[in-house]
């Protein structure tokens, strides 16, 4: 096994022990739940779009260290982004933690790299995406919620 | 094997297992268990999923692939002759060690699973009616939980949960208050996967019967502990998989008292269970056949014969005396954690340990310890509605068999002692 400081670097045992953006966000315009169902973890994404632009994003819920530090790195990353570039860092995200160890990693996912270590331990590859699968459900249900408030 | 049969205490494990018991001598009976993972010695700690397979199971599905395989009760030629003679051997080898009164009364299905779906198909829906009840347990497994949700929701019957204290025993009296006139079944499980606790199942029977109510209990997670007398439980249905009790996976056994099942409808069509098919009738086949449509399987029996037999070969006191002497060794040392909370202190305890710690979640838990060769159960142990009664989305689970260590509970607890490095 490679080693597990590959995985659990200081970055992501800092994000797990000090979460940001952690907490709700009540008044925020989305909002999606997600569960992994294999383990029972699930986490709530706060999301509030205007013309476009997350400018507000927040997640609750029990994890583990791997899901709660994505989820983390994840609105720190998201934050102030435009919709389409938030669901293209999600698929880059994606590509990342499912590629062979040593392909290389896309140098446009900044701090979001912590994570590539998960792709050495694929039971964890789950974990890591739940964060992004629920911004997505969050920003999916837009439209939906756009028109019923209208 | 060897002598005396002591009941463990917690001052002496190391002594009671010395004298009780050989686990090197079984431990080369696995081969698997002579690997090392991630350059360290594999420990398995997790024997409640699914437990490691004695060469002489290994051999016995080889040989049958080898020499004997055909299919069952359809040919006259000599393998399927042999084939189907191995295949009802095997179920004479389930009815002695479950004790049933006869043969019949077997039937090979895919698992615990599927023989409490085919009670609450076969036994279950055609009877229940709005306002009638089923009676489980907090402690269910979801297969224990969920086929009963099933049938309750399609025929407008109420599920009854029994509770537990704190420690994870289930309240016996709040059972029996459970049961009346409409309690149309109770489906208890006679060991919890997740905490452990071994039910008081002769007597959740007995009350029952005092009502007349049928009684189903899954013994998926008691079977590998200890020695199981259906007629001693008094209990209607039986459930266990092969797989957790050293056999192969693919079969389990349902055990029901001969004359509820007559009674019962098939709730599989196909082959092997019907007696003639015309295009207006088709008659059903007598017990077991009438609950085995299809090709079973048949190598999968074989194993589990085997199976069977290695266990007849141990001195099975002794063995839970090493499992009692582990289960409390293991909880001792944990006690060690100031940061490690133990769920499930019920007085009867079969070979398992499920905590949480405070500084790591289970996964995590998890993943360290399989860096250091220790195999451990993390998640909810498809338990949801006990995950909610204790207040925690997951636990980690250390599960032992006999073929388990000391040395094992060293490791592990060595390996939450890098896990505390890591993440405290
Ligand atoms: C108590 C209990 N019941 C039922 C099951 C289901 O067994 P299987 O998956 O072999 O059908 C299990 C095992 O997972 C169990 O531990």
């Amino acid at each position: 096994m490679s080693d597990l400081r590959e995985l659990y670097q200081e970055v992501i045992l800092d994000h797990n022990k000090r979460p940001r953006n952690f907490g709700p966000l009540p008044e925020a315009n989305h909002h999606a739940e997600g569960v992994n169902p294999l383990c029972g973890d699930h986490l709530t994404v706060y999301v509030d779009v205007e013309r476009g632009v997350i400018t507000r994003v927040a997640f609750e819920g029990a994890g583990c260290a791997i899901s709660r530090a994505s989820a983390s790195l994840m609105t720190d990353a998201v934050k102030g982004k435009r919709i389409e570039e938030a669901e293209q860092l999600f698929e880059q995200f994606r590509r990342m933690v499912v590629s062979g160890a040593d392909d290389p990693v896309e140098s446009s996912l900044g701090k979001l790299n912590v994570l590539c270590g998960v792709r050495e331990f694929p039971a964890r590859v789950k974990c890591a995406s739940l964060a992004w699968h629920t911004l997505h459900a969050a920003l999916a249900e837009k439209e939906e919620t756009v028109t019923t408030e209208q | 094997m060897s002598s005396p049969v002591r009941r463990a205490s917690a001052e002496e494990p190391e002594a009671v297992e010395r004298r009780a018991f050989d686990v090197a001598e079984v431990r080369r009976d696995f081969p698997i268990l002579q690997q090392q993972v991630h350059g360290k010695p594999l420990t398995y700690l997790d024997n409640a999923a699914t437990s490691q397979k004695p060469r002489s199971v290994i051999d016995a599905i080889t040989r049958y692939y080898r020499t004997d395989n055909a299919n069952i009760h359809r040919g006259i030629h000599t393998l399927a002759e042999r084939a189907t003679v191995a295949y009802e051997e095997a179920r004479v080898a389930v009815q002695r060690f479950l004790n049933a009164r006869e043969a019949r009364e077997i039937v090979f299905v895919r698992g615990t699973t599927e023989a409490i779906n085919l009670v609450a198909h076969a036994y279950a829906r055609p009877l229940l009616r709005p306002g009638d009840e089923i009676v489980v347990s907090i402690l269910e497994h979801h297969s224990n939980f969920v086929p009963w949700k099933m049938a309750c929701e399609a025929t407008g019957a109420r599920l009854r949960v029994v509770p537990m204290t704190d420690d994870g025993t289930l309240r016996l009296d709040e059972y029996e208050r459970l049961l009346f006139d409409r309690t149309r079944l109770v489906a208890i499980g006679h060991v919890s996967n997740a905490l452990g606790t071994v039910n008081p199942v002769a007597d959740i029977v007995r009350l029952a019967h005092a009502r007349g109510i049928p009684v189903l209990i899954d013994g998926a997670q008691a079977v590998a502990h200890m020695a199981v007398d259906v007629r001693a439980l008094g209990c209607d249905f039986y459930a266990f998989s092969g797989h957790k009790v050293f056999g192969p996976t693919g079969i389990g056994v349902l055990y029901g008292k001969a004359d509820l099942m007559e009674r019962m409808p098939p709730w599989q069509g196909g082959g092997d269970m019907i007696s003639s098919v015309t295009l207006d009738e088709v008659r059903y086949n007598t017990l077991p056949a009438k609950f085995e449509a299809g090709t079973p399987d048949i190598a999968g029996a074989v194993g589990l014969a085997a199976a069977i037999e290695y266990l007849g070969g141990l001195d099975r006191a002794a063995a839970a005396a090493h499992e009692t002497a582990l289960t409390r060794y293991a909880e001792k040392r944990l006690g060690e954690f100031s940061d490690v909370t133990v769920f499930g202190r019920a007085r009867e305890k079969a070979g398992i340990v499920s905590f949480v710690m405070s500084c790591a979640h289970p996964h995590d838990i998890g993943t360290v310890l399989d860096g250091e060769g220790v195999a451990i159960r993390t998640g909810h142990h498809c338990c949801q509605p006990l995950m909610h009664r204790l207040g925690v989305a997951a636990t980690a689970r250390a599960s032992f068999a006999f073929y388990n260590t000391h040395e094992d509970v060293d490791r592990l607890v060595d390996g939450l002692a890098r896990v505390r490095e890591m993440f405290a």
